[in-house]
Protein backbone atom coordinates (compact mmCIF):
# COMPACT_ATOMS: atom_id res chain seq x y z
CA UNK A 1 0.00 0.00 0.00
CA UNK A 2 1.62 3.27 -0.98
CA UNK A 3 1.51 6.05 1.61
CA UNK A 4 -0.87 8.98 0.97
CA UNK A 5 1.41 11.54 0.66
CA UNK A 6 5.59 11.22 -0.12
CA UNK A 7 7.50 14.89 0.21
CA UNK A 8 11.09 14.32 -1.23
CA UNK A 9 13.69 16.85 -0.60
CA UNK A 10 11.17 19.53 -1.95
CA UNK A 11 12.84 22.98 -1.96
CA UNK A 12 10.84 26.11 -2.52
CA UNK A 13 11.69 30.31 -3.09
CA UNK A 14 9.71 32.53 -4.24
CA UNK A 15 13.15 34.93 -4.69
CA UNK A 16 16.50 33.83 -4.16
CA UNK A 17 16.15 32.57 -0.34
CA UNK A 18 14.42 29.36 -0.20
CA UNK A 19 10.89 29.77 1.85
CA UNK A 20 10.96 25.96 2.22
CA UNK A 21 14.21 24.12 2.19
CA UNK A 22 14.89 19.86 1.66
CA UNK A 23 11.55 19.41 2.96
CA UNK A 24 11.09 15.28 3.26
CA UNK A 25 8.21 13.54 5.22
CA UNK A 26 5.82 10.54 4.76
CA UNK A 27 2.08 10.51 5.71
CA UNK A 28 0.42 7.64 6.89
CA UNK A 29 -3.16 6.96 6.02
CA UNK A 30 -6.38 8.23 7.98
CA UNK A 31 -4.31 10.63 10.12
CA UNK A 32 -5.85 13.98 11.01
CA UNK A 33 -2.53 15.94 10.58
CA UNK A 34 -2.07 20.10 12.28
CA UNK A 35 0.65 21.85 10.44
CA UNK A 36 2.18 24.22 12.26
CA UNK A 37 4.30 26.93 12.01
CA UNK A 38 5.06 30.90 12.50
CA UNK A 39 3.71 33.11 9.99
CA UNK A 40 5.59 32.72 7.38
CA UNK A 41 6.99 29.90 8.13
CA UNK A 42 5.74 28.48 4.73
CA UNK A 43 3.02 26.45 5.52
CA UNK A 44 0.77 27.56 2.40
CA UNK A 45 3.59 27.46 0.31
CA UNK A 46 4.09 23.72 1.05
CA UNK A 47 0.50 23.15 -0.06
CA UNK A 48 0.00 25.31 -2.72
CA UNK A 49 3.67 23.56 -3.87
CA UNK A 50 2.16 19.66 -3.12
CA UNK A 51 -0.78 21.01 -5.37
CA UNK A 52 1.11 22.10 -8.31
CA UNK A 53 0.08 25.73 -7.46
CA UNK A 54 3.81 27.01 -7.20
CA UNK A 55 7.04 25.58 -8.88
CA UNK A 56 9.41 24.21 -6.58
CA UNK A 57 13.28 24.08 -7.19
CA UNK A 58 14.19 20.64 -6.11
CA UNK A 59 12.25 17.73 -5.06
CA UNK A 60 9.45 14.95 -5.82
CA UNK A 61 6.09 14.51 -4.09
CA UNK A 62 3.74 11.54 -4.93
CA UNK A 63 0.31 11.03 -4.00
CA UNK A 64 -0.64 8.28 -3.65
CA UNK A 65 2.87 6.67 -4.86
CA UNK A 66 1.58 8.59 -8.62
CA UNK A 67 2.26 11.93 -9.09
CA UNK A 68 -0.13 14.68 -8.43
CA UNK A 69 -1.16 14.99 -12.49
CA UNK A 70 -2.69 11.59 -12.07
CA UNK A 71 -4.09 11.36 -8.45
CA UNK A 72 -6.00 14.75 -8.96
CA UNK A 73 -9.61 13.32 -8.41
CA UNK A 74 -8.46 11.70 -4.79
CA UNK A 75 -7.57 15.16 -3.40
CA UNK A 76 -9.68 17.88 -2.19
CA UNK A 77 -8.50 21.40 -1.37
CA UNK A 78 -9.77 24.52 0.70
CA UNK A 79 -7.66 27.57 -0.08
CA UNK A 80 -6.76 30.59 2.46
CA UNK A 81 -10.41 32.08 2.48
CA UNK A 82 -9.36 35.60 0.99
CA UNK A 83 -7.59 34.00 -1.95
CA UNK A 84 -11.25 34.87 -3.79
CA UNK A 85 -13.42 37.90 -4.96
CA UNK A 86 -17.00 36.66 -3.02
CA UNK A 87 -18.85 39.77 -4.49
CA UNK A 88 -18.82 36.90 -7.92
CA UNK A 89 -22.32 36.48 -9.02
CA UNK A 90 -23.34 33.07 -7.39
CA UNK A 91 -24.76 31.13 -4.71
CA UNK A 92 -23.55 28.90 -2.35
CA UNK A 93 -24.69 25.58 -3.57
CA UNK A 94 -23.27 26.99 -6.65
CA UNK A 95 -19.72 27.37 -5.21
CA UNK A 96 -20.07 23.50 -3.73
CA UNK A 97 -21.00 22.36 -6.56
CA UNK A 98 -17.77 23.59 -8.53
CA UNK A 99 -16.22 20.28 -6.19
CA UNK A 100 -17.61 18.20 -8.42
CA UNK A 101 -15.97 19.98 -11.46
CA UNK A 102 -12.64 17.89 -11.56
CA UNK A 103 -14.90 14.71 -12.02
CA UNK A 104 -17.09 16.16 -14.67
CA UNK A 105 -14.82 16.71 -17.14
CA UNK A 106 -14.14 19.49 -20.37
CA UNK A 107 -17.88 20.60 -21.39
CA UNK A 108 -19.65 18.66 -18.84
CA UNK A 109 -22.53 20.64 -17.12
CA UNK A 110 -23.11 19.21 -13.61
CA UNK A 111 -26.69 17.33 -13.21
CA UNK A 112 -28.94 16.34 -10.57
CA UNK A 113 -26.91 14.19 -8.79
CA UNK A 114 -24.32 16.29 -8.22
CA UNK A 115 -26.57 18.92 -7.04
CA UNK A 116 -27.92 16.73 -4.75
CA UNK A 117 -24.50 15.66 -3.80
CA UNK A 118 -23.20 19.41 -3.26
CA UNK A 119 -26.31 20.05 -1.46
CA UNK A 120 -25.74 17.32 1.24
CA UNK A 121 -21.95 18.10 1.51
CA UNK A 122 -23.31 21.72 2.18
CA UNK A 123 -25.56 19.99 4.75
CA UNK A 124 -22.73 18.52 6.94
CA UNK A 125 -21.38 21.57 7.36
CA UNK A 126 -24.62 23.11 8.51
CA UNK A 127 -24.81 25.63 5.66
CA UNK A 128 -28.22 24.05 4.04
CA UNK A 129 -30.50 26.95 5.01
CA UNK A 130 -27.72 29.21 3.04
CA UNK A 131 -27.99 26.90 -0.48
CA UNK A 132 -28.97 29.77 -2.34
CA UNK A 133 -27.76 33.33 -0.55
CA UNK A 134 -25.55 35.11 -2.56
CA UNK A 135 -21.83 34.44 -1.41
CA UNK A 136 -20.95 37.62 -0.20
CA UNK A 137 -23.88 38.18 1.85
CA UNK A 138 -22.14 35.19 3.99
CA UNK A 139 -20.51 36.37 6.75
CA UNK A 140 -17.08 35.05 6.91
CA UNK A 141 -16.94 32.29 8.85
CA UNK A 142 -19.96 30.90 6.78
CA UNK A 143 -17.67 31.48 3.42
CA UNK A 144 -15.04 29.29 4.93
CA UNK A 145 -17.61 26.37 5.57
CA UNK A 146 -18.70 26.88 2.22
CA UNK A 147 -15.07 26.25 0.86
CA UNK A 148 -15.18 23.05 3.43
CA UNK A 149 -18.18 22.00 1.94
CA UNK A 150 -16.92 22.28 -1.67
CA UNK A 151 -13.65 19.89 -0.59
CA UNK A 152 -16.25 17.60 0.74
CA UNK A 153 -17.67 17.53 -2.57
CA UNK A 154 -14.69 16.92 -4.60
CA UNK A 155 -14.68 13.47 -2.40
CA UNK A 156 -11.15 13.06 -2.16
CA UNK A 157 -9.82 10.81 0.06
CA UNK A 158 -6.50 13.33 0.79
CA UNK A 159 -7.51 16.76 2.32
CA UNK A 160 -5.50 19.89 2.36
CA UNK A 161 -6.78 22.73 4.34
CA UNK A 162 -5.52 25.76 5.20
CA UNK A 163 -6.39 27.68 7.99
CA UNK A 164 -10.08 26.29 7.47
CA UNK A 165 -10.84 27.98 11.37
CA UNK A 166 -10.31 31.50 10.53
CA UNK A 167 -13.30 33.80 11.36
CA UNK A 168 -15.09 30.05 12.24
CA UNK A 169 -16.75 30.95 15.80
CA UNK A 170 -15.97 28.56 18.61
CA UNK A 171 -19.26 25.78 17.93
CA UNK A 172 -18.72 25.41 14.61
CA UNK A 173 -15.16 25.08 14.96
CA UNK A 174 -16.19 21.92 17.11
CA UNK A 175 -18.89 20.74 14.25
CA UNK A 176 -16.06 20.93 11.72
CA UNK A 177 -13.55 18.97 13.74
CA UNK A 178 -16.27 16.06 14.51
CA UNK A 179 -16.51 16.29 10.66
CA UNK A 180 -12.71 15.86 9.87
CA UNK A 181 -12.60 13.33 12.36
CA UNK A 182 -15.22 11.34 10.61
CA UNK A 183 -13.24 11.54 7.47
CA UNK A 184 -10.56 10.53 9.39
CA UNK A 185 -12.09 7.43 10.47
CA UNK A 186 -13.45 6.53 6.99
CA UNK A 187 -9.25 6.06 6.42
CA UNK A 188 -9.21 9.74 4.78
CA UNK A 189 -6.29 11.92 5.43
CA UNK A 190 -6.88 15.73 6.44
CA UNK A 191 -3.64 18.25 7.05
CA UNK A 192 -4.89 21.61 8.37
CA UNK A 193 -3.21 24.54 8.48
CA UNK A 194 -3.80 25.52 12.17
CA UNK A 195 -2.94 28.50 14.37
CA UNK A 196 -4.29 28.06 18.06
CA UNK A 197 -1.63 26.13 20.05
CA UNK A 198 -4.14 25.84 22.57
CA UNK A 199 -6.56 23.31 20.99
CA UNK A 200 -3.92 20.92 18.79
CA UNK A 201 -4.08 18.16 21.38
CA UNK A 202 -7.75 18.13 21.56
CA UNK A 203 -7.65 17.84 17.67
CA UNK A 204 -4.52 16.49 15.76
CA UNK A 205 -3.12 12.77 16.54
CA UNK A 206 -0.37 14.07 14.21
CA UNK A 207 1.65 17.29 14.05
CA UNK A 208 4.44 18.75 11.36
CA UNK A 209 6.31 21.44 12.92
CA UNK A 210 7.68 23.81 10.14
CA UNK A 211 9.61 27.01 9.86
CA UNK A 212 11.62 27.15 6.40
CA UNK A 213 12.55 23.50 7.17
CA UNK A 214 11.09 20.51 8.45
CA UNK A 215 11.65 20.78 12.39
CA UNK A 216 9.45 17.26 13.00
CA UNK A 217 6.46 15.17 12.12
CA UNK A 218 5.10 12.48 14.18
CA UNK A 219 2.38 11.83 16.86
CA UNK A 220 1.40 14.87 18.72
CA UNK A 221 2.17 13.64 21.92
CA UNK A 222 5.64 13.36 21.05
CA UNK A 223 6.61 16.38 19.53
CA UNK A 224 3.99 18.47 20.89
CA UNK A 225 6.10 19.60 23.84
CA UNK A 226 8.18 23.23 25.42
CA UNK A 227 11.31 22.09 23.45
CA UNK A 228 10.19 21.43 19.66
CA UNK A 229 7.96 24.32 19.90
CA UNK A 230 10.68 26.73 20.66
CA UNK A 231 12.44 25.23 18.29
CA UNK A 232 9.70 26.17 15.73
CA UNK A 233 8.92 29.59 17.33
CA UNK A 234 12.33 30.54 17.99
CA UNK A 235 12.35 32.93 21.06
CA UNK A 236 9.07 34.64 19.93
CA UNK A 237 7.11 32.05 22.21
CA UNK A 238 6.84 32.30 25.85
CA UNK A 239 5.25 29.66 27.42
CA UNK A 240 4.53 28.85 30.76
CA UNK A 241 4.34 25.06 31.67
CA UNK A 242 1.31 24.18 33.33
CA UNK A 243 1.75 20.64 34.48
CA UNK A 244 1.83 19.16 31.07
CA UNK A 245 0.11 21.26 28.53
CA UNK A 246 2.17 24.25 26.85
CA UNK A 247 0.57 27.34 27.57
CA UNK A 248 0.98 29.96 25.27
CA UNK A 249 1.27 33.44 26.40
CA UNK A 250 2.18 35.95 23.99
CA UNK A 251 3.61 33.92 20.47
CA UNK A 252 4.34 37.21 18.71
CA UNK B 1 -34.66 60.73 -42.84
CA UNK B 2 -38.09 58.78 -41.98
CA UNK B 3 -37.69 56.10 -39.24
CA UNK B 4 -39.62 53.23 -40.97
CA UNK B 5 -37.98 53.55 -44.60
CA UNK B 6 -34.90 53.31 -42.24
CA UNK B 7 -35.86 49.78 -41.25
CA UNK B 8 -37.28 48.52 -44.72
CA UNK B 9 -33.76 49.01 -46.24
CA UNK B 10 -32.04 45.75 -46.51
CA UNK B 11 -28.68 47.59 -46.34
CA UNK B 12 -29.38 49.07 -43.12
CA UNK B 13 -31.32 46.00 -42.01
CA UNK B 14 -27.87 44.00 -42.57
CA UNK B 15 -25.82 46.61 -40.58
CA UNK B 16 -28.29 46.77 -37.67
CA UNK B 17 -27.75 43.12 -37.19
CA UNK B 18 -23.95 43.27 -37.37
CA UNK B 19 -23.69 45.79 -34.90
CA UNK B 20 -26.91 44.19 -33.00
CA UNK B 21 -24.20 41.06 -33.12
CA UNK B 22 -21.26 42.46 -32.36
CA UNK B 23 -22.52 44.04 -28.95
CA UNK B 24 -23.42 40.61 -28.03
CA UNK B 25 -20.66 38.56 -28.35
CA UNK B 26 -18.79 41.97 -26.46
CA UNK B 27 -21.34 41.58 -23.59
CA UNK B 28 -20.62 37.79 -23.59
CA UNK B 29 -16.89 37.91 -23.23
CA UNK B 30 -16.65 41.05 -21.71
CA UNK B 31 -18.74 39.68 -18.61
CA UNK B 32 -15.74 37.30 -17.96
CA UNK B 33 -13.30 40.21 -18.67
CA UNK B 34 -14.80 42.22 -16.20
CA UNK B 35 -15.30 39.43 -13.19
CA UNK B 36 -11.89 38.88 -13.88
CA UNK B 37 -10.88 42.40 -12.72
CA UNK B 38 -9.30 42.21 -16.48
CA UNK B 39 -11.14 45.59 -17.95
CA UNK B 40 -8.26 47.58 -18.29
CA UNK B 41 -6.57 44.32 -19.98
CA UNK B 42 -9.15 45.08 -22.54
CA UNK B 43 -8.36 48.54 -23.12
CA UNK B 44 -4.80 47.78 -23.38
CA UNK B 45 -5.96 45.35 -25.95
CA UNK B 46 -8.10 47.58 -28.19
CA UNK B 47 -6.16 50.36 -28.13
CA UNK B 48 -2.84 48.04 -29.07
CA UNK B 49 -4.87 46.32 -31.55
CA UNK B 50 -4.50 49.67 -33.90
CA UNK B 51 -0.72 49.24 -34.72
CA UNK B 52 -1.05 45.71 -35.55
CA UNK B 53 -4.08 46.34 -38.30
CA UNK B 54 -2.41 49.32 -39.38
CA UNK B 55 0.67 47.09 -40.43
CA UNK B 56 -1.31 44.35 -41.76
CA UNK B 57 -3.29 46.76 -43.81
CA UNK B 58 -0.12 48.23 -45.07
CA UNK B 59 1.54 45.10 -45.54
CA UNK B 60 -1.20 43.19 -47.49
CA UNK B 61 -2.86 46.58 -49.03
CA UNK B 62 -6.19 44.95 -48.34
CA UNK B 63 -9.23 45.46 -46.00
CA UNK B 64 -9.29 42.13 -44.56
CA UNK B 65 -10.79 41.07 -41.64
CA UNK B 66 -8.52 38.04 -41.51
CA UNK B 67 -5.30 39.97 -41.66
CA UNK B 68 -6.45 42.06 -39.05
CA UNK B 69 -7.03 39.34 -37.04
CA UNK B 70 -3.49 38.04 -37.24
CA UNK B 71 -1.95 41.90 -36.71
CA UNK B 72 -3.78 42.68 -33.51
CA UNK B 73 -2.87 39.16 -32.00
CA UNK B 74 0.42 39.57 -33.08
CA UNK B 75 0.42 43.33 -31.53
CA UNK B 76 -1.73 42.03 -28.48
CA UNK B 77 0.69 39.68 -27.51
CA UNK B 78 3.56 42.09 -27.62
CA UNK B 79 1.88 44.39 -25.47
CA UNK B 80 0.64 41.87 -23.29
CA UNK B 81 4.40 40.28 -22.91
CA UNK B 82 5.70 44.22 -22.29
CA UNK B 83 3.21 44.39 -19.77
CA UNK B 84 4.59 41.10 -17.85
CA UNK B 85 8.22 42.38 -18.16
CA UNK B 86 8.00 45.58 -16.49
CA UNK B 87 5.78 44.12 -13.88
CA UNK B 88 8.02 41.31 -13.23
CA UNK B 89 11.06 43.54 -13.50
CA UNK B 90 10.43 46.72 -12.26
CA UNK B 91 8.55 48.32 -9.00
CA UNK B 92 6.40 49.86 -11.63
CA UNK B 93 2.50 47.96 -11.02
CA UNK B 94 0.62 46.28 -13.43
CA UNK B 95 -1.76 49.41 -13.74
CA UNK B 96 0.92 51.96 -14.52
CA UNK B 97 2.32 49.48 -16.80
CA UNK B 98 -1.09 48.49 -18.43
CA UNK B 99 -1.34 52.48 -19.13
CA UNK B 100 2.69 52.82 -20.69
CA UNK B 101 1.61 50.38 -23.08
CA UNK B 102 -1.48 51.59 -23.94
CA UNK B 103 -0.04 55.05 -24.91
CA UNK B 104 2.92 53.53 -26.70
CA UNK B 105 1.13 50.76 -29.11
CA UNK B 106 -1.88 53.70 -29.60
CA UNK B 107 0.92 56.63 -30.48
CA UNK B 108 2.36 54.18 -32.98
CA UNK B 109 -1.25 53.03 -34.50
CA UNK B 110 -1.96 56.95 -35.08
CA UNK B 111 1.30 57.41 -36.33
CA UNK B 112 0.91 54.34 -39.23
CA UNK B 113 -2.87 55.56 -39.54
CA UNK B 114 -1.41 58.58 -40.30
CA UNK B 115 1.17 57.41 -42.51
CA UNK B 116 -1.43 55.59 -44.78
CA UNK B 117 -3.82 58.33 -45.15
CA UNK B 118 -1.35 60.38 -46.33
CA UNK B 119 -0.20 57.59 -48.77
CA UNK B 120 -2.22 57.52 -52.28
CA UNK B 121 -4.49 54.41 -51.35
CA UNK B 122 -5.34 55.40 -48.07
CA UNK B 123 -7.67 58.14 -48.84
CA UNK B 124 -10.47 55.28 -49.77
CA UNK B 125 -9.22 52.62 -47.64
CA UNK B 126 -11.45 53.99 -44.81
CA UNK B 127 -9.00 53.55 -42.12
CA UNK B 128 -9.80 56.64 -40.62
CA UNK B 129 -12.80 55.11 -39.37
CA UNK B 130 -10.72 52.72 -37.85
CA UNK B 131 -10.49 55.21 -34.32
CA UNK B 132 -14.52 55.39 -33.93
CA UNK B 133 -16.22 53.70 -36.02
CA UNK B 134 -18.33 54.05 -39.14
CA UNK B 135 -21.00 51.26 -38.92
CA UNK B 136 -22.61 52.56 -42.27
CA UNK B 137 -19.26 51.49 -43.94
CA UNK B 138 -19.44 47.77 -43.36
CA UNK B 139 -20.40 46.37 -46.46
CA UNK B 140 -22.52 42.84 -46.61
CA UNK B 141 -19.51 40.57 -47.04
CA UNK B 142 -18.70 42.71 -43.77
CA UNK B 143 -21.37 42.00 -41.66
CA UNK B 144 -21.15 38.16 -42.67
CA UNK B 145 -17.70 37.68 -41.16
CA UNK B 146 -18.65 40.07 -38.33
CA UNK B 147 -21.86 37.85 -37.92
CA UNK B 148 -19.98 34.40 -38.45
CA UNK B 149 -17.32 35.07 -35.71
CA UNK B 150 -20.08 36.72 -33.18
CA UNK B 151 -21.50 33.09 -33.46
CA UNK B 152 -18.50 31.66 -33.17
CA UNK B 153 -17.39 33.80 -29.66
CA UNK B 154 -20.92 33.60 -28.42
CA UNK B 155 -20.96 29.32 -28.98
CA UNK B 156 -16.75 28.84 -27.78
CA UNK B 157 -18.14 31.47 -23.91
CA UNK B 158 -21.49 28.66 -23.69
CA UNK B 159 -19.12 25.59 -24.67
CA UNK B 160 -16.31 27.25 -22.16
CA UNK B 161 -18.78 28.35 -19.41
CA UNK B 162 -17.88 26.29 -16.89
CA UNK B 163 -14.03 26.39 -17.25
CA UNK B 164 -14.44 30.18 -17.23
CA UNK B 165 -17.06 30.40 -14.37
CA UNK B 166 -14.33 28.25 -12.17
CA UNK B 167 -11.43 30.28 -13.78
CA UNK B 168 -13.09 33.73 -12.96
CA UNK B 169 -13.79 32.51 -9.69
CA UNK B 170 -11.22 30.71 -8.38
CA UNK B 171 -7.97 30.75 -10.81
CA UNK B 172 -6.07 28.47 -7.91
CA UNK B 173 -8.79 26.19 -7.41
CA UNK B 174 -8.80 25.28 -10.97
CA UNK B 175 -5.79 24.99 -11.61
CA UNK B 176 -5.54 22.65 -8.61
CA UNK B 177 -8.09 20.34 -10.37
CA UNK B 178 -6.44 20.30 -13.34
CA UNK B 179 -7.76 23.13 -15.93
CA UNK B 180 -5.02 24.21 -17.97
CA UNK B 181 -5.37 28.05 -16.65
CA UNK B 182 -2.47 29.62 -18.75
CA UNK B 183 -3.95 28.36 -22.01
CA UNK B 184 -7.70 29.11 -20.73
CA UNK B 185 -6.19 32.60 -20.10
CA UNK B 186 -4.38 32.92 -23.17
CA UNK B 187 -7.61 31.66 -24.73
CA UNK B 188 -9.84 33.98 -22.85
CA UNK B 189 -7.30 37.20 -24.43
CA UNK B 190 -7.63 35.46 -27.86
CA UNK B 191 -11.83 36.06 -27.53
CA UNK B 192 -11.14 39.36 -25.94
CA UNK B 193 -8.68 40.38 -29.23
CA UNK B 194 -11.09 38.98 -32.05
CA UNK B 195 -13.96 40.89 -30.23
CA UNK B 196 -12.21 43.83 -30.66
CA UNK B 197 -10.78 43.16 -34.36
CA UNK B 198 -14.50 42.64 -35.47
CA UNK B 199 -15.53 45.17 -33.86
CA UNK B 200 -13.14 47.73 -34.86
CA UNK B 201 -15.54 49.05 -38.12
CA UNK B 202 -18.71 49.53 -36.06
CA UNK B 203 -17.42 50.85 -32.90
CA UNK B 204 -13.58 51.57 -33.57
CA UNK B 205 -10.24 50.92 -31.12
CA UNK B 206 -10.87 54.02 -28.61
CA UNK B 207 -14.09 52.36 -27.41
CA UNK B 208 -14.15 49.01 -28.14
CA UNK B 209 -13.39 48.34 -24.48
CA UNK B 210 -16.14 50.12 -23.16
CA UNK B 211 -18.48 48.12 -25.58
CA UNK B 212 -16.66 44.81 -23.87
CA UNK B 213 -17.12 46.29 -20.24
CA UNK B 214 -19.94 48.32 -20.04
CA UNK B 215 -23.10 45.96 -20.85
CA UNK B 216 -21.31 43.63 -18.24
CA UNK B 217 -21.23 45.99 -15.34
CA UNK B 218 -24.59 47.10 -16.08
CA UNK B 219 -25.99 43.51 -16.07
CA UNK B 220 -24.02 42.85 -12.77
CA UNK B 221 -26.49 45.25 -11.16
CA UNK B 222 -29.78 43.00 -11.93
CA UNK B 223 -28.68 39.58 -10.77
CA UNK B 224 -26.37 37.29 -8.70
CA UNK B 225 -26.51 34.60 -11.04
CA UNK B 226 -23.45 34.41 -13.70
CA UNK B 227 -25.51 32.85 -16.33
CA UNK B 228 -28.12 35.56 -16.48
CA UNK B 229 -25.57 37.98 -15.96
CA UNK B 230 -23.71 36.34 -19.28
CA UNK B 231 -27.14 37.09 -21.16
CA UNK B 232 -28.04 40.13 -19.79
CA UNK B 233 -24.53 41.57 -21.00
CA UNK B 234 -24.60 40.39 -24.47
CA UNK B 235 -28.49 41.56 -24.44
CA UNK B 236 -27.48 45.47 -23.37
CA UNK B 237 -24.44 45.19 -25.66
CA UNK B 238 -27.04 44.12 -28.64
CA UNK B 239 -29.56 47.03 -27.67
CA UNK B 240 -26.55 49.18 -27.78
CA UNK B 241 -25.50 48.38 -30.90
CA UNK B 242 -28.69 48.78 -32.40
CA UNK B 243 -29.88 52.01 -30.81
CA UNK B 244 -26.24 53.62 -31.51
CA UNK B 245 -26.10 52.42 -35.74
CA UNK B 246 -29.82 53.51 -35.86
CA UNK B 247 -29.47 57.03 -34.58
CA UNK B 248 -26.07 57.34 -36.54
CA UNK B 249 -27.70 56.65 -39.75
CA UNK B 250 -30.55 58.88 -38.79
CA UNK B 251 -27.84 61.88 -38.19
CA UNK B 252 -25.54 62.46 -40.78
CA UNK B 253 -22.35 61.81 -40.56
CA UNK B 254 -22.30 60.66 -36.51
CA UNK B 255 -19.37 58.08 -36.04
CA UNK B 256 -21.40 54.85 -34.73
CA UNK B 257 -18.99 53.79 -31.94
CA UNK B 258 -19.89 56.87 -29.47
CA UNK B 259 -23.43 56.52 -29.92
CA UNK B 260 -23.57 52.74 -29.00
CA UNK B 261 -21.31 53.17 -26.22
CA UNK B 262 -23.26 56.16 -24.95
CA UNK B 263 -26.63 53.88 -25.44
CA UNK B 264 -24.53 51.56 -23.31
CA UNK B 265 -23.58 53.63 -20.90
CA UNK B 266 -27.66 54.90 -20.73
CA UNK B 267 -28.49 51.41 -19.92
CA UNK B 268 -25.54 51.40 -17.56
CA UNK B 269 -26.79 54.25 -15.46
CA UNK B 270 -30.47 53.29 -15.14
CA UNK B 271 -29.27 49.80 -13.64
CA UNK B 272 -27.36 51.82 -11.34
CA UNK B 273 -30.41 53.67 -10.52
CA UNK B 274 -33.19 50.92 -11.15
CA UNK B 275 -31.77 47.74 -10.27
CA UNK B 276 -33.57 45.77 -7.41
CA UNK B 277 -31.48 45.08 -4.77
CA UNK B 278 -28.23 46.35 -6.19
CA UNK B 279 -29.40 49.51 -7.34
CA UNK B 280 -29.50 52.58 -5.16
CA UNK B 281 -33.29 53.56 -5.42
CA UNK B 282 -33.71 50.15 -3.78
CA UNK B 283 -30.80 50.13 -1.45
CA UNK B 284 -32.53 53.21 -0.24
CA UNK B 285 -35.90 52.00 -0.20
CA UNK B 286 -34.49 48.76 1.84
CA UNK B 287 -32.66 51.40 4.18
CA UNK B 288 -35.92 53.31 4.99
CA UNK B 289 -37.92 49.89 5.45
CA UNK B 290 -35.73 48.62 7.55
CA UNK B 291 -35.75 51.62 9.80
CA UNK B 292 -39.03 51.91 10.22
CA UNK B 293 -39.76 48.35 11.02
CA UNK B 294 -37.15 48.84 13.59
CA UNK B 295 -39.31 51.66 14.97
CA UNK B 296 -42.14 50.27 16.39
CA UNK B 297 -39.81 47.90 18.36
CA UNK B 298 -38.07 50.73 19.84
CA UNK B 299 -40.76 52.39 20.68
CA UNK B 300 -42.04 49.35 22.50
CA UNK B 301 -39.75 49.30 24.78
CA UNK B 302 -39.40 53.07 25.88
CA UNK B 303 -43.14 52.31 26.84
CA UNK B 304 -42.39 49.58 28.82
CA UNK B 305 -40.19 51.30 30.72
CA UNK B 306 -42.06 54.22 31.23
CA UNK B 307 -44.96 51.74 32.59
N1 LIG C 1 3.78 35.25 -3.97
C1 LIG C 1 4.84 35.40 -3.18
N2 LIG C 1 5.95 36.06 -3.64
C2 LIG C 1 7.03 36.20 -2.87
N3 LIG C 1 7.15 35.73 -1.62
C3 LIG C 1 6.09 35.08 -1.10
C4 LIG C 1 4.89 34.87 -1.86
N4 LIG C 1 4.01 34.19 -1.09
C5 LIG C 1 4.64 33.98 0.08
N5 LIG C 1 5.89 34.50 0.08
C6 LIG C 1 6.86 34.42 1.19
O1 LIG C 1 7.06 33.06 1.47
C7 LIG C 1 7.13 32.83 2.87
C8 LIG C 1 6.14 31.75 3.25
O2 LIG C 1 4.81 32.21 3.01
P1 LIG C 1 3.54 31.34 3.34
O3 LIG C 1 2.37 32.07 2.80
O4 LIG C 1 3.77 29.95 2.89
O5 LIG C 1 3.53 31.39 4.93
P2 LIG C 1 2.50 30.74 5.93
O6 LIG C 1 3.27 29.79 6.77
O7 LIG C 1 1.32 30.23 5.20
O8 LIG C 1 2.11 32.01 6.79
P3 LIG C 1 0.71 32.43 7.46
O9 LIG C 1 0.66 31.75 8.77
O10 LIG C 1 0.85 33.90 7.62
O11 LIG C 1 -0.39 32.05 6.52
C9 LIG C 1 6.89 34.17 3.53
O12 LIG C 1 8.13 34.67 3.97
C10 LIG C 1 6.33 35.04 2.45
O13 LIG C 1 6.78 36.35 2.60
MG1 LIG D 1 -0.71 30.78 5.00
Amino acid sequence: MAFPLTVNNLTVAYQKKPVLEDISFRVPEGKLIGIIGPNGAGKSTLIKAILELIPSITGDVAIFGESYKKTRKRVGYVPQRESVDWDFPTDALDVVMMGRYGHLGWFKRPDKKDKAHAMECLDQVGMSQYAHRQISQLSGGQQQRVFLARALAQDAEIYFMDEPFVGVDAATEKAIIALLMKLKSQGKTVLVVHHDLNTVKEYFDWIMLLNVKLIGIGPTEKLFTKDYLQKTYGGSLTMLDSNTSPIIVSPR
Amino acid sequence: MNWFSLFLDPNTQWILMGSMLLGLSSGVIGSFAYLRKQSLMGDALSHAALPGVCLAYMLTGTKSIFFFLIGAIIAGILATAAIGYITRNSRIKQDSALGIILTVFFGVGIVLLTQIQHSNSGNQSGLDKFLFGHAASMVKLDVYTIAGISAVLVVLCFLFFKEFKLLSFDPGFAKGIGLPTILLDQFMMLLIVTAVVIGIQAVGVVLMAALLITPAVAARYWTEKLHVMVILAGLFGAFSGFVGTVVSSMVNNLPTGPLIVLSATVLFIISVLAAPNRGVLAKTRLRVSAKSEYQPLTNQRVKEKSL
